[in-house]
């Protein structure tokens, strides 16, 4: 494929900022709109886009909405950097920057007639979110549909109304467990990988989705394996740094892969050998 | 094949300024060879040589007059096609909001042209493999491409190569194969000064005609033949390339790293000088009242410590790592990604280092301590 570019590559397009959510002590959520209709941007699950903020920076943020809700984006942020914490302080109405949809995406159509085990930890939920929508408005192609989530305290659980009302329909299962919790916290305390003995799931039938810190990743890739899931049917997404996002920076090497074009979303098999190694 | 003398030359320069080219050739500018605009040919740096070692570089007077008797400087062509600070747009905040634009500098019509003269093969190949990085791949980078599409390439094969040359076993030289408008070869004997002019391209071909060069002599050719069959041998270092990538790859772990950890300040001059090396980060200036602002690309070297920086921490903090992402890349990981190795043999990173880490002797060290593909066979990949 071959996608000549302009000098309009590296150029945003301009976002209008509809609402502001905050969700946990240090996550927001951002809805935007774009000013002009050839901005508008159709993204596949598992991608992202570059955010850039007026002089200040521009960083990858994963897609968190739903692509049917195009054009519409949603982008769900830790506030931990220079930009993020800028960008904390956007109000609506306020403009920022979208260059995008860049990278590869979560292979939903894969999971038709599977069950279907997403597995998230701390903000890692943002990107798979979207194959939340999309496995829901398509429910009946699926078999059994489980999310495991893992965040460290019960103020930190991600999209909380949201994961409420999903758990309170029969077709969906989720599981959230807590690093650590008060007396007051009923629900599971413990790493997410020890939701996975408990889950029920076709392992020889499946589709897993993984995104994570990347120790978590590789835990519950042995879980899956130590369970007897096939390792082709284990998809994860990872994070480098990324300047260009268009494989020309250099930044974001994993490898012989570029994150931000060969993935975020790798199939296991292609990054077994990296993911066991430190600093690659 | 055509002969061209010095005046030649000269009239070489004035065809190319005629036809509207900035001449981009060797010339000495503070104790060392750089690539720079020039306007003549007594800018080249006649009867000048450099003798390079791990971390030294020297000047040196040779004994004859020759005007490409040196070898490479600290710079290569790549500051031409890949700019070591682009602007990437500018913005401005109004009343209204914000305007995003490409840079008002950024016309096709600023872009320059170049005749790049005295390109050495190694550095051609250099040029062939960023062609791959920033021209042939999903995306383009449209400056690039640009301003690679309007230069001249006036190659000149190497003669006399030095110690830290080792482009023979890269097959990207002595001699030159492929992607110049014309090639030269220096033959310097009693009497006689000359170039064996080949063309590569129309272009060569038609500056050739304008030139009105006569044909070079079937004697001339040999001994510009000779020359370069005896430029191999007189090349100071070699690398096995034998499964390379394979062994590099397998070798995550080798105990050479921890060893390097030890010499290496992590300082990325190798990056710096490395003709092929292609990382770059950005930038965001504002003005001092926070209406302008303008997002700039520059240079990166992954020996820093920020390049691999995300939340959390850096995902290469150790030195050794640094260099391994670094060597992995260029003889292995390169393959992968580009189809070529990421190295051409020019030797820079060897003679710039300020501690003298020498690429070729970390790859015998790996292959000879490994188990695997610890024997080889010159001459396959």
């Amino acid at each position: 494929m071959h996608v000549s570019i302009t000098s309009q590559t590296m150029l945003p397009h301009q976002y209008r900022v509809q609402r502001v959510r905050q969700e946990t002590p240090d996550t927001f959520t951002l809805e935007l709109h774009p000013m002009s209709e050839a901005s508008a941007i159709r993204f596949v699950p598992g991608q992202f886009n570059m955010l850039y903020l007026f002089g200040v920076g521009e960083i990858p943020i994963s897609i968190s909405g739903d692509p049917r809700k195009s054009p519409t984006l949603v982008h769900t942020t830790r506030a931990v950097g220079t930009v993020t914490k800028a960008m904390r302080g956007l109000r609506k109405g306020d403009i920022l920057g979208v260059r995008g949809p860049y990278g590869s995406h979560w292979p939903i159509a894969s999971g038709v007639g599977r069950d279907i085990v997403i597995i998230a930890g701390g903000i890692g939920l943002a990107p798979l979110r979207p194959t939340l929508y999309s496995i829901v408005a398509d429910r009946d192609k699926y078999g059994r549909v489980i999310l495991l989530y893992g965040s460290r305290t019960p103020i930190d659980i991600l999209y909380r109304r949201e994961l409420e009302s999903w758990r309170s329909r029969f077709d969906l299962e989720i599981y959230v467990t807590v690093d650590r919790a008060l007396k007051s916290w009923r629900g599971d305390v413990g790493v997410v990988t020890h939701l996975i003995s408990k889950a029920p799931f076709d392992k020889q039938n499946c589709l897993a989705m993984i995104c994570g810190p990347e120790v978590m990743m590789r835990f519950a890739v042995m879980e899956l394996l130590k369970r007897g899931v096939p390792d082709d049917r284990i998809y994860i997404s990872m994070e480098r740094n990324m300047k260009c996002a268009i494989g020309l920076c250099g930044h974001c090497q994993f490898g012989s892969l570029f994150v931000c074009k060969d993935g975020p979303v790798f199939p296991y098999p292609g990054v077994k050998d990296l993911l066991s190694k430190w600093e690659i | 094949m055509e002969r061209l003398e010095i005046h030649d030359l000269s009239a070489l320069f004035s065809v190319l300024k005629q036809d509207g080219y900035q001449i981009i050739g060797p010339t000495v500018r503070e104790s060392a060879i750089v690539c720079e605009r020039i306007q003549s040919v007594d800018e080249l740096p006649a009867g000048v040589t450099d003798i390079q070692r791990p971390a030294s570089y020297r000047l040196a007077e040779r004994h004859d007059n020759a005007l490409f008797g040196h070898r490479l400087g600290p710079q290569s062509w790549k500051r031409y096609l890949y700019p070591p600070r682009l602007q990437l747009f500018q913005a401005a905040r109004t009343e209204k909001g914000i305007t995003i634009s490409p840079p008002t500098n950024g016309g096709a019509g600023d872009l320059p042209k170049y005749a790049f003269v005295g390109v050495r093969p190694c550095e051609l190949s250099a040029i062939g493999i960023q062609d791959m990085v920033f021209a042939r791949g999903t995306y383009v980078d449209p400056h690039y491409s640009a301003v690679r599409a309007r230069i001249i390439v006036i190659a000149v094969n190497c003669t006399d190569p030095g110690e830290t040359c080792f482009c023979a076993s890269m097959k990207t030289g002595p001699q030159t194969e492929s992607g110049y408008d014309l090639a030269l070869t220096e033959v310097i004997s009693a009497g006689s000064h000359l170039f064996v002019a080949q063309s590569g391209s129309d272009v060569g071909k038609e500056l050739l005609a304008r030139l009105k060069a006569a044909p070079a002599s079937a004697e001339e050719i040999q001994r510009a033949e000779d020359l370069l069959d005896r430029a191999s041998e007189k090349m100071g270092r070699s690398v096995d390339t034998y499964r390379l990538p394979e062994l590099l790859h397998a070798n995550i772990d080798h105990p050479q790293w921890d060893e390097l950890d030890e010499r290496c300040l992590s300082c990325g001059n190798c990056t710096q000088v490395c003709p092929t090396c292609f990382c770059s980060t950005v930038e965001d200036v504002t003005n001092l009242d926070g209406t302008e602002a303008g997002r700039w690309r520059k240079w990166d070297s992954c020996f820093t410590l920020e390049f691999s920086y995300i939340h959390g921490g850096c995902v290469r903090a150790t030195t050794k790592s640094r260099y391994r992402q670094w060597m992995t890349h260029k003889l292995a990981s390169w393959v992968d990604q580009f189809g070529t190795f990421g190295c051409v043999g020019c030797g820079r990173c060897i003679t710039w280092c300020p501690v003298g880490i020498d690429i070729t002797e970390e790859a015998r060290a790996i292959r000879a301590q490994s188990t695997l593909l610890s024997t080889s066979s010159k001459g396959e990949m």
